[in-house]
């Protein structure tokens, strides 16, 4: 028993984090009233694993909380209560608590406990209140709180009616003094019983020294257990594999569903007539939470149950649990937990870093290859044909390589889509706005990395629909429209690229009020002109806002800015389309990853530079008239009635040009930061491709207005340029 | 800066170095770090990069920066032939590994060096830094320099690895 199980945590938190994530997903997606078995079965199944698993790595605080979510997501399997909006939030906020618990154990911080146990209070809250009615001799309030109150003993544990279980087992269970020495709970083991089917687990106390000789570390309690499962005695043995060889263990099928009458009334007149030292009657699921009384002499720590007067009886205190939590757990099959688990394993865990290795490998074969189709193009003579056709092949089959490598950190867009449907409903609810969500196009698939980096701009947009966008009910009927507002995230493949695009039909932009907020402000000149597209612009600009109040959740006018930053610095593109009254529209453009670059190549003398194509706005060719120079230092030209500055990128980067007369080269209008443009002058266009970027920092260092570099086919190195950057670094120069 | 050099550790034995010719010198440089040597082709040039890195070869998949060595020690620059020779030599800087070609004039020998014989390079004031200077061994009555290739090219990586390479500008 000295396996070191930190080596598993990660794999565990990796797993709840996921299994939380599909638990939210399915909490948002039950009906109240008439919720769906199988979702219910999902959400238990989270919560039940996630028990057992921290239960397994000693994380006592989130086993005991998902252990009361689970008494009360037991209580919905079994229908005996119903899913309603309370209930539905509360549940949602336990996702919450469990993720934050997950997330401060897995990085060693200390849990909030304060926000659990008052979560835990509310679950086992909601819980009691179901029991209360039926059972109208139960304690009135939670019993877990009130741990010593000798509740009556009268109160039988079997409150609802008896499930009609067939097998009836007696389980004789005698832990050798050692057995917590070897590592072993005896409370987990019968938590895991009680999973079996219905357990009755009646402790016996004979053994139990008075206080003064009593050694915490051994272990002198024994049990009599009866479970009620439809289970073989294999099943059961296993729950006790671990402790085999340091306890004596009896096993007996007592009986059928014939006899069972009989027996349960016997073991409701156990605690009375058995056990002479004093039997502890514990329920067989412990209680919500477990009462210091009845969780003590179970677990590690007898000397509780002694200091509550041993030689007496213990069964006072005890008892109080026992009608608390009516042992009534269906029949989990435990063996359906490792069929789930073969169904799951279609996929593996590989690291990123393995991906990238591969995503290389491959890169430098396409080059080679590239090469030796260019070689081969070259030769003459019969066997030649024969060469080129096999290279033709061999080009085929590395670009299927490729792709499928690309494909691997490829993860369908709904990993980010997924944590829309709890953000709406929350927000929604805050703004008391009603919102329909939909979602579509989840499958599209994209870069890994890109997707990471997606999330905050969406949340953001949707953020902004909600708040902003979508108008209250009242206001929706005035304008005629249902009162529900639909805020619609849509993604699909557009060429080489991805479009996310997220709409509302609420309220619109009004495009008056921004041009008057921007003339106030003085961005715009009070006489300026300016299109619907120029005018939508202005609200990328920093600190743009035209929100009447400011509220926690958008209208401070960081915002918007920030997500064009954050799209442009992935390559990708933000557009804005409104009409006022009918909605609003943002499309975002974004490479499929990160990896690839569509690319136009440019010479500047014998060099060969990479301009991205999502940069290029148009190529052409001066006329000497359209060039004005300002002040004799920088040179601009005339583009669709703007004056954009002309960088020279010789000048630039130092190279020897072949032409530096204006009109005998080209001009590459491109797009920095915020439309900002410029004319590049460089002497030739060579033609457009696909490029793979390679880090220049990995051996070199960053170079200004160089994003980095590429491999042609040739095999020698291009840079691929930073537009953004290029303009800031001439910038900071004609100031200098 | 002669004191530093790890001379007198007669325990290391010998090592192997690989030899290199500029101009009329003799280089040495720890096999260990050379990881490849091959002729010289066109590089890409870097925008405002020091004189002396002449830019980036592709090797075998990475972009490798390019230097001159004779540039680097100031020598006369000779012309880049079919018979000039990059050797690829990787460096442990602060920032971890990284690779950097060396253009040299030619590859001569791999040889072995008795550590004890390795002696101090000599102090020159201030008329030049030598503490890229590892030692000075006979090797076949010539004289070896030693590279320390860390101190040589890994300080300089240092002031390239930032953002301040506008001064070439």
């Amino acid at each position: 028993m000295t396996i070191d199980l930190t080596q598993f945590h990660e794999a565990f938190f990796e797993e709840s984090f996921e299994a939380l994530d599909s638990m939210e997903a399915a909490l948002l997606k039950l009906d109240i009233g008439a919720p769906d078995k199988e979702l219910i079965n999902t959400i238990f199944r989270v919560a039940h694993s996630i028990k057992g698993g921290s239960a397994t790595f000693g994380f006592s605080d989130i086993a005991s909380f998902t252990h009361s979510l689970e008494t009360l997501l037991d209580e919905l399997r079994s229908g005996t209560m119903q899913v309603t909006v309370p209930m539905s939030d509360l549940l949602l906020k336990s996702v919450d608590v469990m993720r934050a618990m997950l997330r401060a154990v897995q990085h060693k911080k200390p849990i909030d406990a304060q926000k659990v146990s008052d979560l835990q209070f509310d679950l086992e809250l909601m819980i009691a209140q179901k029991n209360t009615a039926p059972a109208a001799a139960a304690a009135p309030t939670p019993v877990a709180i009130a741990a010593p109150a000798p509740a009556p003993a009268s109160a039988p544990a079997e409150v609802a009616p008896p499930v009609p279980v067939p097998k009836r087992w007696e389980i004789t269970f005698k832990p050798f003094p050692e057995l917590f020495a070897r590592g072993n709970d005896p409370l987990r083991m019968l938590r895991e019983l009680a999973e079996l089917g219905e357990l009755e687990s009646i402790a016996d106390l004979a053994a139990l020294p008075a206080f003064a000789q009593l050694d915490p570390q051994s272990c002198y309690m024994a049990w009599n257990l009866q479970l009620r499962a439809e289970v073989e005695e294999s099943a059961i043995k296993q729950v006790f594999e671990w402790a085999e060889g340091d306890c004596e263990l009896q096993i007996e099928l007592v009986g059928g569903p014939a006899t069972e009458g009989a027996s349960q009334a016997a073991s409701v007149a156990q605690p009375a007539s058995t056990a002479p030292g004093g039997a502890a009657h514990i329920g067989g699921t412990p209680a919500p939470t477990p009462p210091p009384a009845a969780h003590a002499p179970v677990s590690s720590a007898s000397p509780a149950a002694a200091a509550a007067s041993p030689s007496t009886t213990a069964a006072a205190p005890t008892q109080a649990a026992a009608p608390a939590a009516p042992p009534k757990l269906e029949a989990v099959p435990k063996a359906d937990a490792p069929i789930e688990k073969m169904a799951d394993s279609g996929s593996i865990r590989v690291s990123v870093e393995k991906i990238d290795e591969l995503m290389n490998t491959v890169g430098e074969l396409v080059i080679t290859q590239a090469m030796l189709s260019q070689l081969g193009s070259r030769l003459e003579g019969p066997t030649a044909e024969k060469l080129r056709a096999g290279l033709a092949q061999l080009e085929r089959n590395m670009r299927e390589l490729q792709e499928s490598v690309m494909r691997v950190r490829m993860l369908p867009i709904n990993v980010v889509f997924s944590r829309f449907p709890r953000m709406v409903r929350d927000l929604a609810q805050r703004l008391g706005k009603q919102i329909e969500l939909k979602l579509t196009g989840e499958q599209t698939e994209l870069d890994k990395t890109v997707l990471e980096k997606i999330g905050d701009p969406l949340v953001h947009l949707v953020r902004n629909s909600i708040d902003h966008g979508i108008e209250t009910p009242e206001k929706r009927a005035a304008a005629g429209k249902i009162p529900a507002g639909t805020v619609h995230l849509d993604a699909c493949h557009r060429g080489g690229n991805i479009a996310v695009e997220v709409s509302d039909d609420g309220g619109g932009l009004d495009k008056h009020r921004i041009l008057a907020k921007a003339r106030d402000r003085g961005l715009v000149g009070p006489n300026d002109v300016l299109t619907d597209e120029q005018i939508y612009e202005l609200i990328f600009l920093p600190g743009f806002s035209t929100a009447e109040k400011t509220t926690d959740v958008s209208g401070r006018g960081v915002g918007m800015d920030v997500v064009r930053r954050n799209i442009k610095e992935l390559g990708g593109k933000i557009e804005l389309r409104s009409e006022l009254g009918k909605g609003s529209r943002t499309i975002i453009t974004l490479p499929l990853t990160l990896a690839i670059v569509d690319g136009q190549s440019v010479s500047v003398g014998g060099e060969t530079y990479i301009v991205p194509l999502i940069s290029i706005v148009e190529s052409m060719q001066l006329k000497a008239e359209n060039v004005s120079r300002l002040s004799g230092r920088g040179e601009v030209f005339s583009f669709r009635g703007f004056y954009l500055p002309i960088i020279r990128l010789h000048e630039v980067f130092g190279v020897e040009p072949r032409t530096r007369v204006l009109d005998e080269g080209l001009v590459v209008v491109a797009e920095g930061e915020g439309h900002q443009r410029i004319g590049l002058f460089v002497d030739d266009l060579l033609g457009q491709q696909q490029v793979v970027i390679k880090s220049l920092e990995t051996n070199y260092g960053h170079v200004e207005g160089v994003s980095g570099a590429t491999i042609l086919g040739d095999g020698s190195v291009a840079l691929i340029l930073d537009i953004p950057g290029l303009i800031r670094a001439t910038a900071v120069r004609s100031a200098a | 800066m002669s004191a530093n050099a790890p001379v007198k550790n007669a325990g290391e034995g010998s090592h192997q170095v690989l030899t290199f010719v500029l101009g009329k010198e003799t280089y040495g440089v720890d096999i260990l770090r050379v990881q490849e040597i091959r002729g010289y082709s066109a590089v890409t040039k870097i925008p405002h990069a020091p004189a002396h890195v002449l830019g980036v070869l592709n090797l075998r998949g990475s972009i490798v920066p390019i230097v001159d060595l004779r540039m680097r020690f100031s020598l006369d620059r000779a012309e880049y032939t079919a018979v000039t020779v990059i050797i690829v030599v990787s460096i442990m800087s602060a920032a971890g590994r990284r690779d950097f070609g060396v253009v040299v004039d030619g590859v001569s020998d791999v040889v072995d060096v008795d550590t004890d014989e390795v002696k101090p390079a000599p102090d020159l004031g201030s008329r030049g830094a030598t503490d890229y200077i590892r030692g000075l061994v006979p090797v076949a009555e010539r004289m070896v320099v030693l590279l320390d290739i860390d101190k040589l090219i890994g300080t300089e990586l240092a002031t390239l690895g930032g953002s301040n390479v506008n001064q070439a500008a």
